[in-house]
């Protein structure tokens, strides 16, 4: 360090995919005789999140999805274990839970969204939570509901989404299509119901998507209750009842709770009504705080919220942020971009990849090596890119490590939908 | 994006029928949109639909649901009673503004 300048602070809240990743990127691009990088989390286990969506049927042991969250941080970044209790950006810090508090120059949010059944009535009574009702986002959800699964033998299953936006919106879908190749290969497909359950008009947000994935549906025997605004669980008779009143009886009812970012958002003033951080959707930056950016699931940005949302959104943002911190303007403007396989059950699976603008399409997704993907039909390969990703993630993505797949969005391969075939799609929902 | 007639006015929709220009909106229009979808504007109504009309100046984009309820004070089992079935898209045709986004 040079006498008399004084090291910067970049602080990093939340060691997640986001976290662990902008602390790799930002580590090799910033001198080490300038920046000091300090990344907080309040768990030293870092989690395989696609892997839980699979574990419920029995495809992993959870010691195959955790790893020390330390081993992905380079040298020459610190981790502090700790709960956030808030941050006070007037005074440029953070306090923690235990007292201690730590000042930043620049602060990246990189807190995540976390299911919350405790947000709606009846939801996580003890009667029922993790008795008939589950979620699959969390370890000891996935790992409750396997027991649970291999137990049901006969009744309705429904699976259900609280409200959105969610965690990897494609999972409810994925889980379900999971679902019945599960009971399929039980032998007692016909002994089990399948409703799919959404506050949505559709299988899905957009139209082309939904059509592919409500016929998916329809051709597994699984129906689809749509517009559905959950208002609450009716505890005793196993019943959910909508905001206007329509009732869906289950007999295990796998839900996806509604999502909030973290509670330390709301103590610090940051958050909109569900703690998440407006942000400028493009560069990240928070529209309050010219020091404040926010990565991954914690801001508001019309994306998915998704690890390979947070992928490109890093990538971009760590040049932004070398040339932001240097007067410089930023460049790399975030289009929204998402890439995600979706498991359709029987060893097949589908690639969606889209982004703010542009819906997911059919065609071609094209790859190097691999060779090029179908996007949005069943494929043998798609399903084998999803089970590759656990080693890409866990000694590519979350190191930094290049990666062949554009920040950006192509067109490249992609089916574009006429006027005519948009309006059609349309006048269905 | 087309152009429709609406109570004697040229309005510009998008492929869903959604108004797309914030300042071609008219109480009178209001009025016909709600019509559409079977709807008579009581006092109650127009609240959410000033409510969402300012909101949307202010945010930029629609309000949601849940946002209705916590910013604007219009309980979601309200919205559910005002527009039935599918408020969020009712509120937003009527008041002239984008289907707020369903994100992915």
């Amino acid at each position: 360090m040079t006498e008399g300048k004084s090291m910067k602070k970049l602080l990093v809240l939340g060691a997640g995919a986001a976290g662990t990743m902008v602390v790799n990127k930002l580590r090799k691009k910033l001198p080490k005789d300038a920046w000091e990088i300090t990344v907080v989390d309040q768990e030293t286990e870092h989690i395989y999140q696609p892997g839980l969506l699979l574990m419920p049927f029995g495809t992993y042991e959870p010691e195959q999805l955790i790893k020390k969250r330390q081993s992905f941080f380079p040298k020459g970044v610190n981790f502090i274990q700790a709960e956030i209790e808030k941050v006070d950006p007037t005074l440029n810090k953070t306090f923690f839970k235990d007292g201690r508090e730590i000042g930043y120059d620049y602060l990246v949010i990189a807190s995540g969204t976390t299911p919350r059944p405790d947000q709606t009535l009846g939801m996580s009574d003890p009667a029922i939570w993790y008795k008939s009702v589950f979620d699959f986002y969390t370890l000891a959800g996935a790992t409750a509901l396997r027991d649970a699964l291999k137990n049901f033998n006969s009744g309705r299953l429904v699976v259900h989404i609280t409200e959105m936006p969610i965690k990897c919106p494609v999972a409810p879908l994925e889980f379900t299509f999971l679902a019945d190749a599960y009971f399929e290969k039980r032998g007692i497909r016909d002994k089990v119901e399948i409703v799919f359950v959404t506050p949505l008009e559709g299988a899905f947000t957009k139209p082309v998507a939904s059509k592919h994935l409500g016929m998916m549906l329809n051709e597994r025997k699984i129906s689809l209750e749509s517009d559905f605004v959950i208002e609450h669980i009716d505890v005793e008779a196993k019943t959910m009842v909508s905001m206007d009143e329509r009732e869906v009886a289950f007999d295990l009812l796998v839900t996806v709770p509604l999502n909030m970012g973290a509670d330390f958002i709301e103590r610090s003033g940051l958050g909109n009504e569900l703690n998440y951080v407006p942000v400028d959707k493009r560069n990240f930056l928070s529209d309050a705080y010219p020091n404040i950016f926010v990565l991954g699931d914690a801001s508001n940005i019309p994306a998915s919220k998704a690890g390979s949302v947070a992928h490109f959104a890093v990538d971009l943002f760590s040049e932004n942020f070398v040339d932001y911190v240097n007067g410089r303007p930023m460049t790399h403007n975030f289009d929204g971009h998402a890439n995600c396989f979706i498991e359709s059950g029987n060893g097949k699976g589908l690639l969606i990849d889209f982004n703010y603008e542009v819906e997911p399409l059919t065609g071609k997704f094209p790859i190097p090596v691999i060779g090029p993907l179908a996007l949005l039909k069943e494929s043998r390969l798609n399903h084998i890119g999803k089970l590759a990703f656990r080693w890409i993630y866990w000694n590519i993505l979350l190191k930094g490590r290049y990666l062949p797949i554009p920040a950006l969005m192509s067109m490249a391969g992609k089916v574009q939908v006429t006027r005519k075939e948009k309006e059609r799609l349309n006048a269905n929902n | 994006m087309p152009t429709i007639e609406i109570a004697g006015k040229q309005v510009t929709v998008n492929d869903e029928g959604f108004m797309t220009v914030y300042d071609e909106w008219s109480d009178e229009i209001a009025k016909v949109l709600a019509a559409q979808v079977e709807i008579e504007l009581t006092p109650r109504h127009w609240e959410v639909i000033h409510f969402l009309r300012d909101d949307f100046k202010k945010e930029g984009e629609s309000s949601t649901s849940r946002h209705t309820q916590t910013v604007g004070g219009f309980p979601i089992k309200e919205q559910f009673e005002l527009f039935p079935k599918k408020p969020a898209k009712k509120m937003s045709y009527i008041a002239g503004l984008p289907k707020p986004k369903g994100c992915v």
